[in-house]
């Protein structure tokens, strides 16, 4: 039984569909060796920080129940994780942070409702950077999650312990959020499929809230297909979340198949200029030769302002975290200080002693940009900018239909490297944020290596909705190159991960 | 619009974060730099630009003003560091 056992990690979330339905193989079995190989990693990655055995297979057990009666939701069987920061009712959800260490959710997310309804088996929640603020996870209460490429390296982040956990083959699909990069950024550093929708499209019903105007729920996966069957069981309007559209329903996987000619990819050249890897330009120019071989042409565009992407989220994010990360005073949830002296000592000891120090930094940036006399020259003003930017997307798209460039500016890089300089670390994200202050969707493909073997990005940007046809343009890709296939030599490496899981 | 070292103590306050002299220094040094990246905004003419608060110009919907939920007080307060008799207990804030 090698190839069930091989394949119970390489398969994707449509092939285990098919095979589960097929009764190659129960959930029972794949979600066993699917907790297997999360234990098994666990030392090397750090890629989780809580596990649901117990839950796992109750749920495992009950989709086997459902496709035996022939009545199997979309999904039924196939093992997800989800990141930490969105709320599972009954399991702990701590956001990365000592402030939420002992937090249980009282709730399930609507994404989460989504995918339980779809019939997917949480296998438990993922590590991450301090609630979602970071693009390395080296800023995770619970330690630092590793690269599966080279362990040395980092994940990227904030859905670090997401795209480690995916690229590792310990679950074929997982969610994240993404406020300016945190599941396309991490995408690209590990290897794999990330996507974030349209903002609206998914509920943020249950998200931890960081960005509010910002945060929006994704998923990673290994192929544009799996991304698609994921935002099928997560896209909705909800009630709950007054940013929630009301928009008929959509089959995301409707356009896969659709062939590539006469698309119009839009080249910024804001995306191709100076301080990008030599290795990011050249995989990325490889991939446009290859787009234009599947029938695209490419046209220049220009996104004159969207190199102000990155203070105008410096802005605009930790405003908005200031306010949001007011609800942590130690009264209802999270850290309370054992020893203070009146309410305003409980308050600041519980805040100075729950809170990591990027976090702290981004609230007092938040607090000052809000403080008096300071709003119309900061928030106001980055508000203003982020029309422009905006405003240049509608100019471009115009002119194509997707848009593409570097996910991020450099491969990953290594534990430690950029933890001293906030700004460096912050411009890892130039590529990613304009997406967060347009509101419209991306994602980030494999498209290649770096001369250490690291794995290397695309950005598919399209306007408002248009995931349908963003996937496609993945898809495409996928069909005519391999890259999202490779897997990491910790993942392949006979032994080093038990194929056959628990027992 | 230089941020002082007595800034970091007044925005630490306002944000209700207890920090002492040496992290404030140190902070301090960090916020200088985010503050000189975010400034370039302060070049950008916006004359008449309308501000953009968010990504989908839509109206704030209304729903309902019915119960949804019930009462939740058990669960919610279940997370909590002290509650007594339905009640989240904090330091005596009335002499």
């Amino acid at each position: 039984m090698k190839e069930l056992t091989e394949f119970m990690h390489t398969g994707t979330i449509a092939e285990l569909v098919t095979a589960l339905r097929a009764k190659q193989l129960s959930s029972v079995e794949l979600t066993r060796a699917v907790l297997g190989r999360v234990d098994a990693a666990q030392g090397a990655l750090n890629a989780f920080v809580t596990v649901d055995v117990d839950g796992a297979l109750a749920q495992a057990r009950a989709a086997d129940a459902a496709i035996a009666t022939g009545n199997a939701p979309p999904l039924a069987g196939v093992p997800i994780a989800h990141k930490d920061v969105i709320m599972t009712a009954g399991l702990k959800t701590t956001c990365g942070s000592r402030m939420l260490a002992n937090f249980t959710a009282p709730y399930d997310a609507f994404v989460v409702e989504g995918l339980k309804k779809a019939g997917t088996v949480l296998i438990g929640k993922t590590n991450m950077d301090e609630f979602a603020m970071g693009s390395s996870n080296e800023t995770s209460f619970y330690g630092t999650v590793k690269n599966p490429w080279n362990t040395d390296y980092v994940p990227g982040g904030s859905s670090g312990g997401s795209a480690a956990a995916v690229s590792a083959r310990l679950v074929p699909g997982a969610t994240g959020t993404d406020t300016g990069g945190s599941i396309r950024q991490p995408a690209s550093l590990s290897g794999i499929c990330g996507m974030k929708p349209t903002y609206g499209v998914c509920s943020r019903y249950g998200l931890v809230a960081f960005a509010s105007s910002l945060d929006t729920p994704g998923m990673f996966a290994r192929t544009a297909e799996d991304c698609g069957l994921m935002l099928n069981a997560m896209a909705g309007h909800d009630v709950r979340d007054s940013t929630s559209l009301e928009r008929p329903r959509e089959d995301y996987t409707r356009d896969l198949a659709q062939p590539l000619a006469g698309i119009r990819i839009g080249l910024p050249a804001e995306y191709f200029g100076s301080g990008i890897d030599p290795d990011v330009a050249a995989a990325v120019d490889t991939a446009l030769a290859e787009f234009r071989k599947l029938g695209a042409t490419t046209v220049d565009v220009a996104l004159p302002n969207v190199k102000l992407s990155v203070p105008v989220y410096y802005v605009i994010a930790p405003a908005e975290a200031s306010s949001n990360l007011s609800r942590f005073d130690g009264v209802r949830y999270g850290h309370r200080a054992e020893k203070y002296t009146d309410l305003m000592d409980m308050y600041k000891k519980s805040r100075a002693e729950g809170f990591g120090a990027e976090v702290k930094r981004r609230i007092l940036v938040g607090t000052y940009v809000l403080s008096h006399g300071y709003y119309d020259a900061y928030y106001l003003k980055a508000q203003q900018v982020r029309r422009l930017i905006a405003d240049d997307f509608q100019r471009a798209y115009e002119q194509c239909d997707v848009i593409m460039g570097p996910t991020a500016p450099s491969p990953a890089f290594k534990i430690g490297a950029k933890t001293d300089d906030p700004v460096q670390m912050y411009l890892n994200d130039i590529f990613t944020i304009a997406g967060n202050l347009t509101g419209a969707p991306a994602i980030s493909i494999p498209c290649g290596f770096d001369r250490r073997g690291l794995p290397i990005g695309l950005q598919i940007q399209g306007n408002y909705f248009r995931e349908a046809a963003i996937l496609n343009v993945a898809h495409q890709y996928q069909q005519a190159t391999d890259w999202h296939q490779r897997a990491p030599t910790l993942a392949q490496k006979a032994g080093s991960l038990p194929p056959e899981g628990v027992k | 619009m230089a941020l002082t070292l007595d800034d970091v103590h007044r925005i630490a306050h306002l944000a209700r974060i207890e920090i002492d002299e040496a992290a404030a220094r140190e902070v301090h040094g960090k916020l200088e730099a985010i503050f000189a990246m975010i400034n370039e905004l302060q070049a950008v003419d916006t004359t008449g630009i309308a501000p953009m608060s968010h990504a989908q110009d839509v109206m704030l919907p209304l729903r309902d003003d019915v119960v949804t939920a019930g009462d939740q007080r058990a669960l919610f307060q279940s997370v909590a560091p002290a509650v007594q008799d339905g009640l989240y207990l904090v330091p005596k804030v009335i002499e």
